[in-house]
């Protein structure tokens, strides 16, 4: 339990998906201009982080491991076989969102296909697969589906947290009188640096 | 010779300056950001996704008449991911060091919106031998970003380039010292922030 709460922690603050890593930054800097999508993104993103990560995490160690039931080290074909689960994930929760839910799917429109291209999911996917040969002390370690759920949960989370708090400055930015060759992208940029460094304090932190 | 006609010619040379995926579009932010604290790391991987977005690009312009329009998306995932794995393997075995410090981003360089936004917008609808251009310019457009941004990061932070020291010991004796801050991801966030900002005045001028 202790090893659970400590990864979802650190999932969500120290190993943040954009402030340590950058993963995810297409779609950050894109649908950042508002609060209300940036949170309808940073949801449908945790939501598909957590079927993934967990399959996954099954399909690399029950049938690409040398252990599993094949008996045959298959761990080249994971690329194709993780991209082609997310994939088919995203075409799935799409699916299921129109079907239960159109006003969340017209608010999110062409941004829920473009998940399947995240480099947050699949590089949730790809430091799962490099996790798993940590040593078990170690708090990164992920050895059980548990672990798999409680490290794609904070990693969503991390990545909500951040692009809601991105579109909030965004949206006060509008206000102020930035240089014109800056405006738009170049002061984006600088503005996340920034609330990266603010989140470097959180690397220090044992847990 | 139609090999340079003008028109070709523009395919080639746009992504380099006025229509560069990173600055211009904001495409393949994620892997610029995270691989450019050191010269070499950025150099393999410039070099890599060139090598990815060309061949890529070829194989769907081959494939353009015979792909259903439905399914494209999946297709062209897989053929990025099996040129994925390949480079990933030449990688591991010829550059072994590089290949540890790139960590998951060369298989991240399957979901990097480059490639994708090319194969959709570009080699879909053109013949093999624009498709391959426009696939080495857009390439050699992020890797020269990618340059700039490591040459500022591993010169200010380590004081060393491609991992020889290039300010010399007199400097360090007279006070100066290595700034630790611009290997930190944060940094890497603002100095493309300036490279943008340096870009777009640039561009500014010349209309």
């Amino acid at each position: 339990m202790e090893h659970l709460t400590s990864l979802f922690v650190r999932s969500i603050f120290v190993d943040n998906m954009i402030f340590a890593f950058f993963l995810g930054m297409c779609s950050y800097l894109a649908v950042s201009k508002s609060v209300k999508t940036a949170f309808g993104l940073g949801i449908a993103v945790t939501f598909v982080l957590l079927i993934t990560v967990p399959v996954d995490w099954l399909l690399q160690t029950k049938v690409l491991s040398e252990d599993g039931i094949l008996g045959v080290d298959l761990s080249y074909l994971s690329f194709i076989l993780f991209i082609a689960v997310i994939a088919a994930m995203v075409q799935l929760v799409e699916m299921v969102v129109e079907r239960f839910s159109p006003s969340l799917y017209n608010a999110l429109g062409i941004f829920l296909p473009l998940i399947a291209v995240n480099c947050a999911i699949m590089g949730a996917s790809l430091f799962m697969q490099q996790r798993i040969n940590l040593d078990p002390a170690n708090t990164q370690y992920i050895g059980s589906i548990w672990d798999c759920i409680a490290y794609a949960l904070g990693s969503g989370i991390g990545w909500l947290l951040a692009i809601v708090s991105l579109a909030a400055i965004r949206e006060k930015m509008a206000y102020t009188d930035v240089p014109r060759s800056l405006r738009g992208l170049g002061i984006t940029f600088i503005t996340v640096g920034l609330m990266a460094i603010a989140f470097m304090c959180f690397s220090g932190m044992k847990i | 010779m139609s090999f340079l006609s003008k028109q070709n010619k523009t395919t080639l040379t746009e992504p380099l300056n006025l229509n560069n995926p990173i600055v211009a579009q904001v495409l393949g932010i994620c892997s610029a950001l995270a691989v450019t604290s050191q010269l070499k790391p950025a150099i393999v991987m410039g070099l890599s996704v060139t090598i990815i977005t060309a061949m890529a690009n070829v194989v769907i312009s081959l494939l353009r008449k015979t792909i259903p329009n439905r399914i494209r998306i999946i297709v062209q995932l897989v053929v990025v991911a099996a040129l994925v794995t390949i480079v990933s393997m030449v990688l591991k075995a010829y550059f072994y060091d590089v290949s540890v410090q790139l960590s998951v981003y060369v298989g991240l360089i399957i979901t990097n919106c480059i490639l994708m936004g090319r194969l959709e917008a570009f080699a879909m609808q053109n013949k093999v031998l624009p498709s391959l251009l426009d696939g080495i310019g857009n390439g050699l457009g992020y890797a020269w970003i990618l340059v700039v941004v490591a040459f500022f990061r591993e010169l200010l932070g380590n004081g060393t380039l491609l991992g020889y020291t290039v300010i010399p010991q007199s400097f360090y004796d007279l006070g100066y010292q290595n700034n630790g801050m611009m290997t930190m991801p944060a940094m890497a966030l603002i100095i493309v922030g300036c490279v943008i900002w340096a870009n777009c005045a640039y561009n500014n001028r010349k209309k």
